[in-house]
């Protein structure tokens, strides 16, 4: 009973997705801002979802089940990471062994569904969207993976959510050592791709490829995969808050730093135009990938 | 059945199909979303994929090969889903009613719930025509 709460409603679904929606309307907003625009106001995400709950549902003809399945799959195991993030915040000791190496797994899988469904709805645009998606995926996991592995060796070895988080609150935020700002910048920008936002769109390029590989879905379906896509706008941030800046957890920090790597975030989609996908991939695996192991090393080096 | 309505009305996603115009419009229907006008404010947007959209915005005079398209394109969108028809040339063919390529006006090939006429008609004349189809939309309930 007491997992399913936590799963459904506070550190898991309700919660994340409310402050997902929230902190795309400020997305949107500040973009707005930006371009000298007015903006929508603060309700209009969940408007959206709410508007697209009530169309009609079209399966295109010859998709297979998984058309409509994975977008269920993609947003359940977020929630999942979610669950378990949200969990070892309010209390660090009671997360389980190897959470982290979950955490990892649970975070590729949404990017999976997107291609899998995108592959079955037999569109050729969206079959080029899944195409560059995977490529996305093999591009910034290996960057992301070692990052993660800078952190795990600066806490001696630990891969328990809660020990990263007990070591930072003994130790300080991992951030402020040079291994730990090197492997912040790398996810900063992984984080930047596992988002889909500018510069590295290129799956969902609006102007190219119409939405890419959404461009099958309508109705329920998509609903939820925006609603996956402003689960994941909290959860990154977040998850980024537990590896590197996990020194301070109280309620009014935590939000101040959600709001500091939300800027981040806004600040990069703002100021940059769309990556073709081979430079993507080149800017991951040549500089990402160097400054990856560098913290690696360092780290291994005890800096 | 109301709240789906009132999300509609504040949440329309625009499909933009160009059957032949000569782009004046296109480009009127862009000026919208610029920061003058800005409709991002009453959550109108301008989407990519027909599955997506709320109301399909037509420009132009069909012909021979956009007629086929155009009707494809309707009959590819979720329900409930809106036309409308920006400029003269949508609503009424003007000069080229008599064309020897136009077999028909925009309103033959699908149900229009909204004219707005101009060539081009003003920005302003765009959102009027918006407001017109919301109001529509809420006397229908
Ligand atoms: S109505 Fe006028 S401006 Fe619009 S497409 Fe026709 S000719 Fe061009």
């Amino acid at each position: 009973m007491k997992l399913l709460f936590n799963y459904l409603i506070f550190p898991g679904f309700l919660f994340s997705a409310c402050i997902g929606l929230i902190a795309g309307w400020i997305d949107r907003k500040v973009t707005a801002r930006i371009q000298w625009r007015v903006g929508p106001p603060w309700y209009q995400n969940f408007i959206d979802i709410v508007k697209l709950l009530g169309k009609e549902t079209i399966v295109p003809e010859g998709a297979k089940l998984t058309f409509l399945i994975s977008p269920y799959l993609g947003l359940l195991s977020l929630i999942l990471v979610t669950t378990i993030l949200g969990k070892s915040v309010i209390l660090p000791l009671e997360s389980f062994m190897g959470d982290l190496i979950v955490v990892l797994y649970l975070l590729v899988i949404p990017a999976i569904a997107i291609i899998v469904g995108a592959a079955s709805s037999r569109n050729p645009l969206a079959s080029i969207g899944a195409s560059r998606e995977m490529k996305l995926v093999l591009g910034y996991e290996l960057p992301f993976i070692l990052s993660v592995v800078a952190i795990i060796l600066k806490s001696k070895g630990a891969i328990e959510i809660g020990q990263i988080l007990n070591h930072q609150i003994n130790f300080g935020s991992n951030l402020f050592s040079w291994s730990g700002a090197l492997a912040f910048i790398v996810a900063i920008f992984c984080m930047q791709a596992k988002l889909g936002f500018v510069p590295f769109d290129m799956p969902e390029a609006e102007q190219e490829i119409m939405a890419g590989v959404l461009i099958e879905y309508s109705g329920l379906p998509l609903a939820i995969f925006k609603l996956t896509k402003a689960v994941l706008l909290y959860t990154m941030p977040l998850f980024l808050i537990i590896l590197f800046l996990g020194k301070d957890l109280s309620p009014l920090f935590i939000v101040l730093k959600y709001i500091l790597l939300l800027v981040i975030i806004i600040l990069i989609k703002n100021t940059n135009p769309r990556l073709r996908i081979d430079q993507a991939l080149r800017f991951f695996w040549g500089p990402m990938t160097f400054l990856a192991g560098a913290a690696v090393i360092l780290a291994g080096l005890g800096y | 059945m109301n709240l789906k309505l009132k999300a509609l009305t504040k949440s329309i996603w625009v499909f933009h199909a160009a059957c032949s115009p000569c782009n004046n419009c296109d480009i009127e229907v862009l000026d919208v979303l610029t920061p003058r006008h800005d409709v991002e404010r009453f959550g109108i947007a301008l989407v990519g994929s027909i599955r997506h959209a709320d109301v399909l915005l037509v420009t132009g005079v069909p012909n021979y090969k956009t007629k086929e398209r155009l009707k494809r394109i309707y009959n590819q969108a979720p329900q409930p889903c809106l036309v409308v028809a920006v400029g003269n040339c949508a609503c009424g063919r003007i000069m080229f009613k008599d064309s020897y390529n136009s077999p028909c006006a925009v309103d033959e090939v699908v149900p229009v719930s909204a004219y707005i006429p101009g060539c081009p008609p003003k920005p302003e004349a765009i959102i009027a025509g918006v407001v017109k189809l919301i109001k529509k939309l809420r006397g229908q309930k």
